[in-house]
């Protein structure tokens, strides 16, 4: 079998937790480098875990993961947004974007033209001497973004990152990081609850099965991008949630 | 000024008034209760002698604090490293912190020679303890999402201690050397209680005894209002200090 260079491949992975419940069984699943894929399904159904196994913080019981943060070893080509926005409360935003680039050694002075470029681009330009507390939710979901971005990823891994946000942020968020993503050879792994979500966002769904985890289904999402909330009213769009939600119930 | 201060002010203006008219209308002999302006008065007087003392028992209270702070840390940096060593080792923490002071401080200045020596190990014996379990808790505090993330990105265990841990553990820090603050002018009273009025340098504890073997009352109140006021400032100055250091950050210090 040959190696997925900058794409991910499960292949026919078990996890079981240290607690001896079984989190995933006999999971497949293949993400292309550059692609948009969602997975979408109940609580505790092993998404996270899935994610963890694809960043390297876990290793799978039983088969095969292949990605990019756990074959050679570097992690800065593998950024990971959680739900919380993680930010470093004692930091400035501007030290929480340079995070990543000073772990791997860049100084500030060097980190800094590309720090302020990426956070003007994403509407943080005039936040970055402010401090986490001081920012809305949908603010700081975007610093931690912005993080995840400074290190010019080729993966980009997201559980449930806007699961705690209003309707109102966590629209304009879908829209922006559709468009964060096409500026970027980027692929993206999205994790998510929301069946609306999943089929605004990605071009694939991945339907999650109850615990033991394990991919029940696969809806494509053949919208072009760019997407805007227009897309939202379209019948196609209506189709592919229905098509989710009858997967998710058969799940 | 505002009402966050003025209120204490007047609270306090009141009661000192209050304790003076008490003492006056009810010719309260001031060997019993002397009025607040008495013992202002002898203050005044006794100045040079009990600013030595007063000099003394500071010396001896922020010595012990800085080593405890400094031996505090040490250890919680060992028990944060080894689950194994903290087992071991914690108990012994907890029995020196329940044993009263009073009770070990004869046996300290029994085998310690030197009586400064004695008197800073007995406050350090006091003063360590807040430091050490808050700063173990501290240190284990770390937003396990944020451990995760320096995982990823192939953090050192230098860059993890300086850029994770450290931050993260000093609202805990600080919380403990504020009660540690408090702790160690009581450690340093109590063991200079206890080593007597004897030695070359002696403490405000001492200018007590000596007072009370003479009935000097006013002097009595006089080097305790020092020592309140040594414990308020110092109350001052960790607070000061929490808002400088994570004012700007931490919840304990949002409005």
């Amino acid at each position: 079998m040959q190696a997925v260079s900058e794409g991910i491949r499960l292949d026919h992975v078990d996890k079981r937790f240290p607690g001896g419940v079984l989190a995933l069984h006999d999971v497949d699943l293949q993400v292309a480098p550059g692609e948009f894929v969602a997975l979408v399904g109940p609580s505790g159904c092993g998404k996270s875990a899935i994610l963890r196994l694809v960043a390297g913080l876990d290793t799978p019981t039983v088969g095969r993961v292949e990605a990019p943060a756990v074959s050679n070893g570097r992690g800065a080509s593998t950024a990971f947004v959680f739900q919380d926005p993680t930010l470093m409360p004692w930091a400035s935003v501007f030290d929480n974007v340079w995070l990543p680039l000073r772990l791997a050694g860049v100084a500030r002075a060097q980190a800094a033209g590309q720090v302020r470029e990426l956070l003007a681009s994403m509407g943080l330009g005039d936040f970055e001497r402010a401090f986490p507390a001081e920012l809305s939710g949908g603010m700081r979901m975007r610093v931690s973004i912005a993080r995840a971005l400074v290190t010019r990823p080729r993966l980009l891994l997201m559980d449930e990152p806007f699961a705690s946000l209003d309707e109102i942020s966590r629209g304009r968020l879908n829209v922006d990081l559709l468009t964060w993503w096409a500026a970027r050879s980027l692929a993206v792994v999205f994790v998510t609850h929301s069946v609306f979500e999943s089929v605004f966002l990605s071009q694939r769904v991945l339907v999650m099965s109850e615990r033991p985890g394990h991919v029940v289904a696969e809806v494509s999402i053949a919208e072009r991008y760019p997407r805007t909330m227009d897309f939202r009213a379209t019948a196609a769009y209506q189709d592919a949630c229905r098509e989710v939600s009858a997967a998710l119930v058969a799940a | 000024m505002k009402s966050g201060r003025l209120l204490p002010a007047v609270t306090l203006i009141a009661l000192l008034a209050g304790w003076e008219t008490l003492v006056r209308l009810a010719h309260i002999p001031h060997y019993t209760l002397p009025a607040p302006s008495l013992v202002a008065q002898t203050l005044w007087q006794n100045f040079p002698s009990l600013a030595a003392s007063w000099w003394f028992t500071i010396r001896i209270t922020f010595g012990a604090l800085a080593l405890a702070a400094i031996g505090g840390v040490a250890i919680a940096a060992v028990f944060a490293l080894s689950r194994r060593v903290e087992t071991a080792l914690f108990p012994v923490a907890v029995v020196l912190q329940v044993t009263p002071i009073v009770a070990i401080a004869p046996l300290i200045l029994i085998y310690v020679e030197s009586t400064t020596a004695a008197l800073l190990l007995c406050t350090w014996v006091v003063a360590f303890f807040p430091i050490l379990s808050n700063t173990v808790i501290g240190l284990r505090a770390a937003d396990p999402n944020l451990r995760d993330l320096f995982r990823l990105y192939r953090a050192t265990p230098w860059q993890r201690l300086r850029l994770l841990l450290v931050p993260s553990a000093l609202p805990y820090f600080i919380a403990g050397l504020k009660i540690s603050g408090g702790l160690s002018l009581i450690g340093a009273v109590t063991a200079e209680m206890v080593a007597g009025v004897a030695g070359r340098e002696t403490g405000l504890a001492s200018r007590i005894l000596e007072a009370s073997f003479r009935s000097e009352t006013p002097k009595m109140f006089a080097a305790l209002a020092l020592l309140m006021m040594t414990g308020v400032l110092i109350f001052w100055a960790f607070n000061a200090l929490s808002r400088v250091l994570i004012g700007r950050w931490h919840a304990s210090e949002q409005p």
